[in-house]
Order: structure tokens, then sequence, then C-alpha cells
């Protein structure tokens, strides 16, 4: 049986590193194309889905 | 009292159409029997049991043979294990699914198994008593608690509680909605551009205030979504969570959208496996039993 972290943000990728503040692991993309791929490999490695808060943060949450 | 016909005949009849019933009963519901052959065995040695003690009940009693009664009782007690039974197979088998059943969907099959072989038991009973008085009675009655039983376990569908109906998906922004429901918020663009391209939303009106309900308990949805992705697949896979199927309602209507992207997209088919999925008792919505909810609904 696997424990797991669920409703929990896990990681964000961001273009604007002052957006996010607290103790989670932030990925700083240079471009929307760079946050696009760090995001989606991010969500294909820690199974979880990507959100876009819509401040240039994406969230990756676990459902 | 002494029977007219032989207990012979009763108890045989009795247990051919018991166990025809059970049999009958297995094939109604495929849809709570995803293919697992050895399951089918079990349960139709069991309906053999339920069919046999359901027929000698009556001529154990004229023979005033009241133990019998133990024994039925014994029998209800194996029926609840039924229940476990099932309940727990399906619960392990859940961590497997992409798109699980739900705690309500697995509690709603686990009775229906139970009640199955009680329907066994009252038509082998009804058969095997009637066959006493004559054996063309014992046949009618029989086939009727026959078809009584299968009318009983059809139960009810979505589709007779809700419209069904096409809905169209759309993005604004990163979310996503099927008409105006909000279902989910995409964060990546690809996977934006893929429901866009193989999502299908379905959106189910409820058509009274039971209705809506029962469209808003969790397991009632979470049900439609497992019996949608057993029909037409689905593209999500472990650890892709963009196409998770999904049930959402509008906080204003009640109505409930759902997306799913699936490997067959057809929009014909999933309104017709949305309008199938049964109703879950467990979540079957009464407001209008109760006269507050009556008075609330006008």
């Amino acid at each position: 049986m696997d424990a797991r972290l669920m409703k929990h943000i896990l990681a964000v990728v961001t273009l604007d590193p002052g957006v996010v503040a607290g103790g989670v692991p932030v990925f700083v993309a240079q471009t929307e194309q760079e946050r696009e791929e760090v995001a989606f490999l991010l969500g294909r490695i820690l199974e979880a889905m990507v959100h876009d808060l819509g401040n240039g943060a994406y969230v990756l949450v676990r459902h | 009292m002494t029977a007219l016909y032989g207990t012979t005949g009763a108890i045989g009849l009795g247990l051919v159409l018991g166990s025809f019933a059970r049999w009958l009963m297995l094939r109604v519901d495929y849809r709570n029997y995803p293919s697992y052959p050895h399951g089918y065995v079990t349960h139709l040695a069991l309906g053999v049991v339920a069919a046999f003690l359901g027929a000698v009940a009556v001529p154990a009693l004229l023979e005033r043979e009241f133990t019998a009664v133990t024994f039925l009782a014994l029998a209800t007690q194996q029926f609840r294990e039924v229940r476990s039974l099932v309940r727990d197979s399906l619960h392990e088998l859940e961590e497997g699914e992409l798109v699980r059943r739900g705690q309500d969907y697995i509690e709603g099959i686990a009775r229906v198994y139970e009640a199955r072989n009680y329907l066994t038991m009252v038509v082998s009973v009804a058969a095997s008593g009637a066959w006493l008085l004559h054996p063309v009675a014992g046949v009618a009655a029989g086939s009727a608690a026959l078809v009584l039983s299968l009318a009983f376990m059809r139960g009810r569908q979505v589709g007779q509680i809700a419209v069904v109906r096409p809905g169209a998906l759309r993005f604004q922004g990163p979310s996503l909605f099927v008409e105006d429901v909000y279902l989910m918020n995409v964060g990546l663009a690809r996977a934006r551009a893929r429901i866009k391209e193989w999502g299908l939303g379905v959106v189910l009106d409820p058509k009274d205030d039971n209705a809506r309900d029962t469209l808003a308990s969790p397991g009632q949805r979470q049900a439609i979504l497992h019996d949608a992705v057993a029909a037409l697949g689905v593209r999500k896979d472990v650890g892709v969570e963009e196409f998770t199927p999904l049930a959402r309602r509008s906080e204003r209507t009640g109505r409930v959208a759902l997306v799913l992207v699936p490997m067959e997209p057809d929009i014909r088919a999933l309104v017709g496996a949305v309008k199938r999925t049964p109703v879950l008792e467990a979540s079957r919505g009464t407001a209008l039993r109760t006269r507050a909810g009556r008075l609330a609904a006008d």
C-alpha cells in the first residue's frame, strides 16, 4: 500500500518567481515553451495534474 | 394435509426454474459482470443451492418438518456472505482501474448479488409450492415469479431520470466548460488541444428534484463515468491526469456535465452508455418523498 499526498501542491513551474513563496519546489522557466515542457514532464513524473493559475505560475497537484 | 401431487416433481421444478432464474439474472445485468468466468461458476453454484433450498421448503413444511426453516436461515447467512465476497473482490480490483467504480457502485453491485439469490429462492418456492396443487399451476407460478423478479432486478437507469444529450466543449483560458458548466483547469496547452480534438461532452438535465439529488451524488457520477469508459475506452493512462473523465454540476441549475476523452469518439454511443447506467440505491434522491421537499420544489 503506498501512501500519497493528495490535493497538495507538489511543485510550481513559473515564469515569475515573484508570485510564489513558501515551502514548495519552484522551477523557474525563461520562456513559455520551457514552462510548458517542464510542467508536462513534471506532470508525468509526479502523476499530477497541471493547473494554470493565470499569473504565470503552473501548479502540479495530485488529485 | 397431504399433497395432491408428488413432492419429487415439486422439488425438481423448483430447482430447475430457480436455477434458470439465477442464470438469466447473470445475463440481464452484464455490466455488473465484466467477464470473470470463475465468478459465473461461483454464482451459478450458489444459485443452484438457493433454488434447491427454496424448492424443498414447502414440501418439507407440509411434511411437518419445521426444521426446514432453519435451513432457510442458514441460506440467508450464506447470501450475506456473497454480498461481502462481491464487495471485497471488486474493492480489491478497484486499485487496478484507471477509472474507478467508486464505493457506491460497488455497494450497489454487492447488494444486487445478494438480492438475486433471494429472488432465486422466491422463484423456486413459488414453483414447488404451486406444483403441489397442480403441475400446471407450478409452472405458471414459477414463470410468473421469474418474470416478476427479472422486472424487479432491472432497476432504474439514468436515462429515465434525466435528459441526456451531447454538450459542446469549450475552453475559456485554461478552464474547461461543457456549455455553462465548469469542469476543470487544464494548464498544459497540448492537453487542451487534445481534449478539443478528442474530447466529448454530455449534459444531464435532471427531470425532477429527486433526479437532481441523485445526480448530485459523487458516487452516482463516478458510476456513470465508469460505465461510459467501459463502453468507449479512455485515453487516460497511469500518470496522465489531464484525460481523467469528470462529471461536475452547475451550482445554478443542478445540471450535470461530463467530459470524457474516449478511444472511440462516438457521441451517440456515449449518450447511450450514460443513459443505461443504473441509478444506484445509495445515491437515489428522495427529496420529493418528504413534505418539505415537495414544498421546496415549487
